[in-house]
């Protein structure tokens, strides 16, 4: 390729100098930083197997976001057809996202066909069965509506599971949307996985409603619960320590909900240094918080989060400054937690984890030994074999060796790529392959020198006629880990990448610089038989 | 040194009578062996549940262990041990908070505080299994396919085809061996199968090389002959590779950890079958596809 010496050593001793220039951050841990300054790179990144964290796959339940979405718009199509004077009855939102109503008028299809037109352009008649006197309606949401707010929903729940991180504080997450409704979370070094999962799977949906105080709540227990009331439950704690359950009967009515927060924040209160959660509505929900409170005077309002009751204290009076508290018999972390997500914003719907792995870091620090002391004897044995095998050419093979290993792990570091446990068994496999370059051009130069050739036209037949061999050859590699780097997770992605890179770095090392070596012996040494 | 002289002269291709009823006979017992094992020995990661790993303090009889976890009515649970004091303990339960919560209560219980240390939690859902198994196929099948059309674009196809064969051959025994010695099939093992596709079309293809360079210099001669000295004089390197990367597989696989031993048993396995493949499989296969003539007067246009 190059014909002239001093320009491939220059190549070679430019490749080396940078791959050493991205590894000082991990080879030297305590930089001076008069000199970490004019290093860009980082330390070689560790996968979460070999740190310890957390990792964990969700599931977004869009569907559930639709389910909710058509009741809303169950609510609205009823306020509608009530406006436009439209006979209708049972209408309800039924399973699968559909709503259905019965139509008493034999012109009430038309009448809907309108209003579905101008309000709702987003539902669609499924179905209509003629009834007598009328008919019987299923309503569905338009596909690519529906398929619209679902790629939403996901792209909120990443937005808020983000949030949420950030606010909790952990270095290097990584949340990623993978598939259609799934989030890939990776959470490295954290040291309560517990308390983080907590924190991102909360809907944290928050919502304030009326106690119904006008019926019996007994009689709602034994079953017989009035329209437009609801029975949730909430803790209380009795005082042994022990959070008993204690039923509300609730109006279904949300008056508001999280959406309408400014900020939360801890606090503690003054006479019982305990913590708890204080709220601020934004200008909107201020104004909200105003008059529902102004109308409902001596009434209780149940602060709901996820269903669960926290409190329902009874308003005094009206509340105008758009501030409220959260209390619940919080630890300080709890609290803490709670504030979070409700800064962060209500989870558009629940989220499932579909996988979880947590690795404490000493099963990390465990792994990396092993994988390092795996690697070190591998390299000994393969460099021992090729210098007993080849002699001196296996030497300069060695040396090559050693040179991919140093521009593999500089790539690493360069492109700030991630080192698996795997990872290392990829860097010693590469070991064990980057050496048949070298193999492959020996044998040929062998055969060559059998036939009589000189050393030097040895070594050009050699190099000439393994080149392409060697590029099939790896190709052909590199194409079995492109499909594995495709297909897997994190740590086998790690394995996939170590290989290709390693493979790619040997068709340098092994043919371009040993290329460079041979020459120089033989054309400014001039020696006359090679090692081989 | 060498470890095979030049100038040897094997009749590989006169023995693809032998060598392909050794295949066969491996093909089949692999075959045989997942099926009598009522399927393949699958992971976490295709099959769901969790796997905890834990490192104790001292040696944990396994009997305290399953006591353990049946007092917290986990029946199904398989206790494995994995080097000293390490044990990996895997369920179909899912690890859910209350699941956790118990688990650490019941084995302080049994243990006592501090005498032990959950190292791993590892939980997946059968949907992800579901779903990762697909992908698991469809990689294989889709590097095979990569390969094929590679190696028929730089080649012709029936060399494409014999190269091929010879992977499927490979992955089959390879799986067979897991089988056999009922071996957890994981995530691992599938990238272990992957870069076996890998490694041994790599050797196929410098066989291959050789056969399309002497046929080159020389096309009077017959394929079976040209095939059998291009094995012959790529041997030595087949042979010499092979070992290099075996030498780093044996150390990986004592030396490596627990998280990695399957996974290096299965490239060991693979890269034994795939050199042998690639000797005796991929190249005659090449001058079977050879053989097959049209009868006369159909060839014609």
């Amino acid at each position: 390729m190059f014909k002239s010496l001093k320009v491939r050593w220059a190549i070679t001793a430019a490749v080396t100098l940078v791959s050493l220039y991205c590894l000082v951050p991990t080879l030297v841990p305590e930089l001076p930083s008069n000199i970490g300054k004019f290093v860009v790179t980082d330390k070689i990144r560790l996968g979460l197997d070999l740190q310890g964290g957390m990792h964990m796959i969700l599931e977004v339940d869009a569907d559930k976001a639709l389910e909710t979405m058509m009741e809303r718009t169950a609510d609205d199509l009823k306020e509608s057809l009530m406006d436009n004077k439209v006979r209708f009855r049972r209408l309800a939102k039924a399973q699968d996202a559909t709503i259905t109503l019965e139509l008493t008028e034999a012109e009430g299809k038309a009448a809907l066909e309108k209003i579905l037109k101008e309000h709702h352009p987003e539902l669609e008649i499924a179905s209509s069965t003629v009834r007598e006197g009328g008919q019987f309606v299923t309503l569905i949401y338009n596909e690519k509506r529906a398929a619209d707010l679902k790629k939403l929903t996901v792209e909120h729940s990443v937005e808020t599971i983000r949030n949420r991180i950030d606010q909790f504080g952990v270095t290097e997450p990584e949340i990623i949307p993978e598939g259609n409704d799934r989030i890939m979370v990776q959470l490295p070094g954290i040291k309560d996985p517990e308390r983080a999962k907590n924190l991102i799977g909360k809907t944290a949906m928050l919502e304030f409603k009326i106690v119904d105080e006008e019926h019996s709540l007994d009689e709602a227990l034994r079953g017989n619960i009035p329209e437009g009331s609801i029975i949730a439950y909430g803790s209380r704690d009795d005082g042994s320590g022990a959070r008993g359950k204690v039923p509300y009967l609730l109006k279904n009515k949300t008056l508001l909900t999280g959406a309408s927060l400014e900020t939360a924040k801890v606090q503690i209160s003054d006479r019982f240094g305990e913590p708890h959660v204080s709220i601020k509505f934004n200008s909107q929900g201020a104004a909200d918080f105003d008059r529902i409170t102004n109308e409902n005077v001596r009434k209780r309002l149940a602060i709901v989060l996820d269903g669960v009751v926290h409190s329902a204290p009874v308003i005094q009076e009206r509340i105008s400054g758009g501030q409220a508290q959260i209390t619940g018999n919080f630890t300080m972390e709890e609290a803490r937690d709670l504030a979070i997500v409700l800064r962060a914003g209500a989870l558009p719907a629940p989220v499932n984890i579909l996988e979880e792995t947590t690795v404490g870091p000493s099963l990390g620090s465990d792994s990396i030994r092993q994988g390092v002391i795996a690697a070190l004897i591998g390299f000994v044995l393969v460099i021992i074999f090729m210098a007993i095998y080849y002699r001196l050419s296996g030497l300069v093979a060695d040396s090559v060796l050693i040179l991919n290993i140093i521009v593999l792990l500089g790539i690493l570091a360069g492109f700030k790529a991630t080192l698996t446990l795997p990872g290392i068994a990829g860097i010693v496999l590469v070991i064990g392959m980057a050496v048949d370059a070298n193999v492959l051009i020996f044998e040929r130069v062998r055969e060559e020198l059998r036939i009589g050739k000189t050393p030097s036209a040895a070594i050009d037949a050699g190099y000439g006629k393994a080149f392409i061999t060697i590029l099939d050859a790896n190709i052909t590699t590199l194409i079995a880990a492109l499909f594995l780097f495709a297909f897997g997770t994190g740590p086998i992605k790690g394995f996939a990448l170590t290989l290709s890179i390693g493979i790619v770095v040997s068709m340098f090392t092994a043919i371009f610089v040993t290329r460079a070596i041979f020459d120089y012996f033989l054309w400014n040494k001039g020696i006359k038989k090679i090692s081989i | 040194m060498e470890i095979i002289k030049p100038g040897t002269n094997f009749d590989f291709v006169g023995k693809i009578k032998i060598t392909t009823g050794i295949s066969v006979a491996l093909i089949i017992i692999s075959i045989l062996s997942v099926v009598m094992h009522k399927g393949l020995n699958l992971g976490i990661e295709f099959a769901g549940g969790t796997v905890i790993q834990i490192k104790f303090s001292q040696t944990a009889a396994p009997d305290d262990i399953r006591k353990t976890f049946s007092e917290i009515n986990i029946e199904d649970a398989i206790i494995q041990e994995i080097g000293k004091d390490e044990v990996i303990v895997r369920t179909n339960h899912p690890a859910d908070k209350e699941f956790q919560t118990a688990v650490s209560e019941a084995m302080t219980g049994q243990f006592g505080e501090g005498n032990f240390e959950i190292r791993k939690i590892e939980f997946v859902g059968p949907k992800v299994g579901a779903d990762l198994r697909n992908k698991a196929i469809l990689a294989i099948i889709l590097s095979c396919l990569g390969m094929l059309i590679y190696i028929a674009f730089r080649f012709e196809f029936r060399y494409g085809l014999g190269g091929v064969l010879a992977l499927v051959h490979d992955t089959i025994v390879t799986i067979g061996a897991l089988s056999l010695l009922n071996k957890e099939f994981t995530l691992a093992v599938v990238a272990a199968l992957l870069t076996i596709i890998g490694y041994s079309i790599n050797d196929t293809i410098v066989v291959f090389d050789r056969i399309r360079e002497n046929r080159k210099k020389d096309l009077r001669t017959k394929l079976a002959e040209v095939i059998n000295a291009s094995i012959n004089e790529t041997l030595s390197r087949t042979v010499l590779t092979s070992l290099t990367v075996i030498l780093v597989l044996v150390v990986l696989f004592f030396l490596g950890g627990p998280v990695i031993h399957d996974f290096s048993f299965a490239l060991l396995v693979g890269v034994i079958v795939g050199t042998y493949s690639s000797i005796f499989i991929a190249s005659p296969l090449v001058l079977f596809f050879d053989r097959p003539k049209l009868p006369k007067g159909k060839g014609k246009k």
